[in-house]
């Protein structure tokens, strides 16, 4: 019998990893062939999707690249007739427990992954998510017999000398979140599993939900049984069917299997869980307003004190951990401690996954030890910045983070180096940008974000990020739109005092979305004064990005006058008679970069 | 006590008092948008801000519990350019017509700007707009005008257990809205006017009355009579920085004589006849053996929340017309009768610490057989002390007057008809009297008084106990009627006032939710109940006249004309909402 694995996460069907298994199942049918196909969730490694495993008559499994329906056939031919296993595209083979197989890679020697320490994602993309078996087989709920077999009190200093932090964003020590809320006494308790990943570029929550759920479900068992909690609520944005299907569908399973609704291991601890769908709404992330959505309120946050581990969701005390969070903790609980403290700095232990994206060579998810450089992740996982263009600066934890500029490459990621250089964790988003990216139009895209997504109930936050987000619009606007020398002034000042204004937000907001909404602002102007400076006082964007500080001009000295521009242009800006030098009347162009596309004489000139 | 200190002055605050309550009572004082000291803190204004050593960000001093050792700086120059930003963005996004605004020179927003010395609003930008919902007869919303602290919608779901405004949208276009957009008189809103005591701002206010009623006086065509309710009296005085509570009644009467009305009259009166009515009623349920509890009717925003949430339970309220209307009905009949005057010439003004009595006021099944409506306007507090403004009385220079015969000489039960429990109270003086013949030697049912939610009372008349309730608050009222609904009520009587602690308490008082002023007006209220001569509502020889010359007697055909009225469902287009727990 063969068998072939298919990573089958959101990206991987998006790269058309639904045709690949339809070609293999094609494949295997004309020929008469018996194939196991298991689809697996993500491996991590996006730009490299589909990706199709072959299992060798030895056992063994390697993995190939960017597999199309018609190089799957390819593969199959090679591998399965002929027995060839060094193809194009080829990743290496997973380690297995026995001899390599002779003349292959190993995959985590492959450039991608030989920095990575696979930990929390060591089951996505190796295991079939949806069986339980395959989950068993991997050592699963082996923690969650171990805790069971512990006290409540040994679970939580298990968690605690293991020195976990929660992965959402801020970093409080998990088992003295959970120690908080055992120490109340209440009959009803509950554990909240926090998969409302919603920052831009960031998909680590979803990539463990749809690639190893029953370990994130088993961590929440083990949260249930340490806190005395009797039901766990998956709190997962609607936008992850995917996600949402293999959650429910083990939830299930559990249940056939008695190890939900039932009391288990000899206990009186009987725990169930249930997912609630979240609309949608980016805030519904902080913990009080994701619990006011759970209870069927507008996902608006509270002030703490009281903290959900002593008042949560219903008033009874509730835990709110994140996916990465609660994934971690059946591996610790299973392998101890001590193999979670052994990596990372004096201060963060472990290791934090990252959703690597932007202007860089390898994109994926990448789960590396605490106290990794960012030159590490960017340049020696990541591959450097693609087309030979200039690093700048990476934005680390999603709207509500900063930038790290090239002179902080050699920061040891943690939760204090990070916060010191005026960023956050976050839950782990991580956007590599070039040369290309001007700074301030990016700091405007992330208020933008901000202000579309603030829950509108503390005014800092609601009123104060809209009048931040219009101060960054008119500096990268030109000054033409506004009117008269006053306003123009008083335009001035507004940006004068952006950074007052951006304090206030950060010092006074309600809940962490509003306090860390500044960020981006702040950060940038930190590192990359300068650019504000070339958009204010010069009214240039160095990154040529901010469309209206931009000027077309046509350099006459090359310009042969065709015409072809003048006729291209949308907006009739460009004027000249056949064959001389054509000019552009900066007061109709609106700057879509046409002329530029079509000349043919690179006479265009912008700046 | 826990010692903290405050701006390097060392005080001690109760356990488990918040930031602001320790540095308020040490006379330190922080400003507030959101705040109202009976609900949970929302902390949404963030204008309490002070800067807590230790803590990183500026800490909410309504939300923060006072903590040992605290050291607390309510006015470092972090703190002050924070609240000034505050106030700076909310400037921005506010519509600049505060000369002409409804609350001006009541703007909570207005003094901030005023206090903190904005002088200037350095942002421009985007502003959200909406249209002004006129749709009301009681309460106008300007959500342009409005700051978004919320407290309309804790008052209304919290309190009120209506729920009718909520915020909708997300961001910057935030807004305090119906559902789904829809105007304010296709919701569940019940008119009790709580929402408008909260909002800081003029985003919301009672619907205009001051004009009708001076126009009407200008063009004299109508002989034009003023009716006061109970609580007034106790009530306008904060308008003239009088301590809360002060009784004014006799400089009342004196300003509505000298604005022009040409007869004055307590509506105390009408309270009593509605002693008679509902003691009837009530007395021959018992002897009838009909189902009871029996719920009272005096309140017309407790009516409108029983039409749409309780149509099943509207049978089990009193057929009686509230006091407003039994005033302005007999005015219009036996007054018109008495002194020769057509009744269409006749325009009862009421004066009510109520905005749902507008509402009531317009409602049409509220008027005689010939189409003339028992009450023509009626005036808020806040409006009848606008328009002795406009009038230019001066009114402490007043003299105390009485109230016209033939309805003065109030009684103690008419007075007490502007505190939770008063109706009751009065009720069962009369109703012990009508089953028993005899009077109360102690007149006084400390039981049912207060400003508590929801008070309980046994008392016994003649070998028979009635079991009492008194609510406050629909909230309460929705505990009590859920019950009955249920069938699990013990209760024979049950007195429903919507505000809290009663008309004290309404919708048209002075701005601001204030429970302590509310209490300082129910203990003068009670204060001058003591005081009357006559406090028992049978014996109010005004009373015995009106029956004799007029209606017979209590529950006769002529009464159940004039006197009575019947209710309809009304359930709202939406399905009703049913609060759950505290908005934490």
């Amino acid at each position: 019998m063969s068998r072939v694995f298919i990573g089958m996460g959101t990206c991987g069907l998006a790269t058309g990893a639904g045709q690949v298994r339809a070609a293999v199942e094609k494949w295997a049918a004309t020929r008469g062939i018996d194939m196991t196909i298991t689809p697996t969730g993500c491996i991590g490694f996006c730009k490299a999707e589909p990706i199709m495993d072959v299992v060798t008559d030895t056992g063994h499994r390697i993995s190939y690249s960017n597999v199309t329906p018609e190089v799957a056939g390819f593969i199959l031919d090679e591998a399965f007739v002929r027995k060839n296993y060094k193809l194009d595209g080829l990743l290496g083979q997973l380690k297995n427990g026995r001899q390599p197989f002779p003349g292959i890679p190993m995959i985590e020697d492959h450039p991608y992954f030989r920095k990575q320490v696979k930990y929390v994602l060591r089951n996505c993309g190796v295991i079939d998510p949806e069986s339980i078996s395959d989950y068993r087989s991997s050592g699963g709920f082996k923690g969650f017999e171990r805790a069971l077999a512990m006290s409540r009190e040994e679970v939580i200093s298990e968690i605690t000398r293991s020195g976990l932090r929660g992965r959402g964003g801020s970093g409080f020590p998990a088992g003295k979140k959970w120690e908080l809320a055992l120490r109340e006494n209440n009959a009803r308790k509950y554990v909240i599993c926090n998969a409302d990943e919603g920052d831009p570029g960031a998909f680590m929550d979803r990539s463990i939900l749809e690639g190893d759920v029953y370990a994130v479900l088993e961590g929440m068992m083990i949260a249930g049984y340490a806190i005395g909690a009797n039901e766990g609520i998956i709190y997962c944005r609607a936008e992850y069917p995917l996600a949402i299907e293999r959650i429910e569908k083990a939830i299930d399973v559990l249940k056939t299997e008695g190890m939900l609704e039932k009391p288990v291991g000899g206990h009186d601890f009987q725990f169930r869980l249930r997912v609630k769908k979240g609309a949608g709404a980016f805030v519904c992330g902080e913990e009080t307003a994701l619990m006011a959505s759970v209870e069927g309120r507008r996902g608006m946050p509270r002030p703490r004190p009281p903290f959900p581990s002593v008042a949560g969701l219903f008033q009874k005390p509730t835990i709110v951990n994140n996916v990465e969070t609660m994934a971690n903790v059946s591996h610790i609980m299973r392998e101890g401690a001590e193999s979670f403290s052994a990596m990372g700095t004096a201060t963060s232990k472990g290791t934090k996954v990252f959703a690597l994206t932007g202007k860089v060579v390898n994109t994926g998810l990448v789960e590396v030890p605490m106290g990794i450089t960012l030159r590490e992740i960017v340049f020696d996982i990541g591959g450097g910045i693609p087309d030979g263009r200039e690093f700048k600066a990476v934005q680390i934890g999603g709207p509500s983070g900063g930038c790290i500029p090239a002179q902080h490459l050699d920061t040891q990621i943690d939760y204090e180096s990070l916060k010191t250089l005026g960023t956050i964790m976050g839950s782990g988003g991580l956007v590599v940008m070039d040369e290309d990216t001007c700074m301030v139009d990016m700091a405007r895209y992330f208020l933008s974000f901000i202000t579309a997504e603030s829950c509108g109930k503390c005014i800092p936050c609601r009123e104060g990020t809209q009048r931040l987000y219009e101060v960054l619009d008119s500096i990268v606007s030109p000054y033409s739109k506004m009117s008269g020398e006053e306003e123009n002034l008083l335009r001035f000042n507004r940006i004068l005092n952006m950074e007052g204004l951006a304090q206030v937000i950060k010092d006074t907001s309600l809940c962490g979305l509003g306090q860390s909404a500044p960020n981006p602002v702040l950060s940038t102007l930190r590192f990359f004064k300068g650019e504000y400076d070339a958009h204010v006082y010069d009214r240039k964007c160095p990154a040529h990005q901010c469309k209206g500080l931009l000027t077309f001009t046509i350099d006459t000295n090359t310009c042969t006058g065709c015409t072809l521009c003048a006729k291209k242009c949308p907006s009739g800006a460009i004027v000249g008679e056949k064959k001389k030098a054509h000019y552009i009347v900066d007061e109709k162009c609106i700057r879509c970069g046409t002329c530029r596309d079509v000349c043919r004489f690179e006479s265009v000139l912008v700046n | 006590m826990i010692n903290l200190t405050i701006n390097t002055r060392k005080i001690a605050a109760q356990p488990g008092s918040s930031i602001l309550d320790a540095a308020q009572a040490a006379g330190e004082k922080i400003p507030t948008l959101c705040h109202i000291k009976e609900l949970f803190p929302s902390g949404a204004c963030r204008m309490c801000v002070v800067e807590v050593k230790g803590r990183p960000n500026l800490t909410p001093s309504c939300a923060f519990p006072a903590e040992e050792g605290m050291e607390i700086q309510t006015r470092s120059p972090r703190v002050i350019t924070a609240r000034r930003t505050i106030i700076e963005l909310l400037l921005a996004s506010h519509p600049f017509d505060c000369l002409t605004c409804p609350k001006n020179g009541y703007c909570e927003l207005q003094s901030l700007a005023s206090e903190y010395g904005i002088d200037r609003v350095p942002f421009k930008g985007r502003t959200r707009h909406h249209y002004t919902d006129f749709s009301s007869p009681a309460i106008i919303r300007e959500p342009d005008k409005c700051i978004l602290c919320g407290r309309c919608v804790r008052i209304c779901e919290e309190i009120q257990g209506v729920a009718a405004i909520d915020f909708t949208h997300r961001g910057f276009d935030t807004m305090v809205l119906p559902p789904f957009e829809m105007d304010l008189s296709e919701t569940a809103c019940v008119n009790c006017g709580q929402c408008t005591l909260a909002c800081p701002t003029g985003a919301l206010h009672e619907v205009r009355a001051v004009e009708k009623v001076m126009m009407t006086m200008q063009e004299g065509k109508k002989y034009i009579v003023a009716q006061v309710a109970p609580a007034i009296r106790v009530s306008l005085g904060d308008f003239f920085g009088l301590p809360p509570g002060t009784n004014v009644t006799g400089k009342v009467a004196a300003a509505l004589r000298r604005m022009g009305f040409r007869q004055v009259f307590d509506t105390d009166f009408a309270a009593d006849l509605t002693i008679m009515e509902e003691g009837t009623e009530l007395v021959n349920k018992i002897r009838k053996g009909e189902t009871l509890p029996m719920f009272t009717s005096c309140c017309p925003a407790w009516i409108t929340y029983a039409e749409h949430y309780y149509p099943d339970l509207l049978p089990r309220i009193s057929s009686c017309k509230s006091p407003q209307e039994m005033m302005g009905a007999t005015i219009k009949s036996y007054l018109a009768q008495k002194q020769n005057i057509d009744p269409r010439d006749i325009f009862v003004v009421s004066v009510m610490p109520c905005t749902a009595k507008k509402f009531e006021a317009s409602r049409p099944e509220l008027s005689s057989a010939q189409g003339v409506a028992d009450v023509d306007a009626v005036l808020t507090t806040r409006q009848f002390h606008r328009m002795m403004q406009i009038y230019g009385i001066e009114f402490a220079s007043l003299p105390d007057q009485e109230y016209d015969r033939p309805f003065g000489a109030p009684t103690g039960s008419g007075d007490i008809f502007a505190a939770s429990g008063g109706v009751m109270e009065s009720a069962l003086r009369t109703a012990y009297h009508l089953l028993t013949g005899k009077d109360l030697t102690n007149v006084d049912f400390e039981d049912v008084r207060g400003m508590e939610g929801v008070k309980e009372a046994r008392v016994t008349v003649s070998e028979r106990t009635l079991k009492i309730a008194i609510a406050n608050r629909l909230s309460n009222a929705r505990m009590i009627a859920e019950r009955v609904r249920a069938g699990d009520a013990p209760w024979d009587f049950i007195e429903i006032m919507a505000c809290p602690g009663g008309c004290a308490g309404g919708g048209g008082q002075m701005f601001g939710y204030d429970p302590q002023r509310i209490e300082q007006r129910i203990k003068s209220i009670y204060a001058l109940e003591r005081s009357r001569t006559v406090r028992l509502s049978y014996k109010n020889p005004a009373i015995k006249a009106v029956y004799t010359e007029f209606f017979g007697e209590p529950g006769s055909h002529k009464a159940h004309e004039l006197l009575h009225t019947a209710y309809v469902s009304t359930r709202s287009a939406i399905t009703p909402y049913a609060p759950r727990g505290l908005n934490r």
